[in-house]
């Protein structure tokens, strides 16, 4: 499988990903 | 408006542009500029003249983002941190901070010192510096983006509470 990191597409889907696992946890699950 | 963290909030931006903004240049701007520079002959005069330069900008900027950062917490750096309730968010945003404050200084400014002749390497060690270096930083580019969202929304909390 192709590292994402190598394109620059693949390093900013990644980083929308990530912003929202980040948003998601704090928000459910970390209470702020 | 108090003066200190009004100072430290202010210096956090602006060594924060500097650092992320010379991190978008060296990922949307000069990987491209390098490959096409290499092809004509012409990546030297990058090599010589912008990346020392871009670098220790880069560097030390990393460095003044994350103290200011850390003087803003004040006395909640802890709570940031240890991801406190009603921290998590900016708690979040300082550990992706902090691990690429790590990435800066531990993986790619030690192998762009070898890629740029600042220190003796090996051909190989070369490529193997070119590698990982890249990697960190276009680690820190997919970092800077849920860093900078944590940033601008957990300060004020607003969109937790």
């Amino acid at each position: 499988m192709k590292n994402p990191l190598d394109s620059l597409w693949g390093t900013v889907i990644s980083g929308l990903i990530l912003t929202a696992v980040f948003y998601s946890f704090v928000k459910y699950y970390w209470g702020g | 408006m108090e003066l200190l963290p009004a100072l430290a909030r202010w210096l956090h931006f602006m060594s924060g542009v500097m650092w992320i903004g010379l991190l978008y240049y060296f990922n949307f701007v000069q990987v491209a500029a390098m490959k096409s520079a290499t092809a004509d002959g012409t990546a030297a005069g990058i090599s010589k003249h912008v990346m020392p330069r871009a670098l220790l900008f880069f560097r030390w900027s990393a460095v003044v983002t994350w103290l200011a950062g850390a003087a803003l917490l004040g006395s909640h750096f802890m709570d940031a941190f240890a991801l406190h309730h009603g921290f998590a968010g900016i708690g979040i945003g300082a550990w992706l901070g902090t691990i690429m404050l790590f990435n800066v200084w531990v993986l790619i400014w030690p192998n762009q010192k070898k890629i740029l002749g600042m220190v003796a390497a090996t051909d190989e060690e070369k490529v193997k510096a070119r590698r990982v270096a890249f990697l960190a930083s276009r680690t820190n580019t997919m970092l800077s983006i849920p860093m900078l969202f944590m940033m601008a929304t957990g300060l004020s909390h607003s969109i937790y509470v």
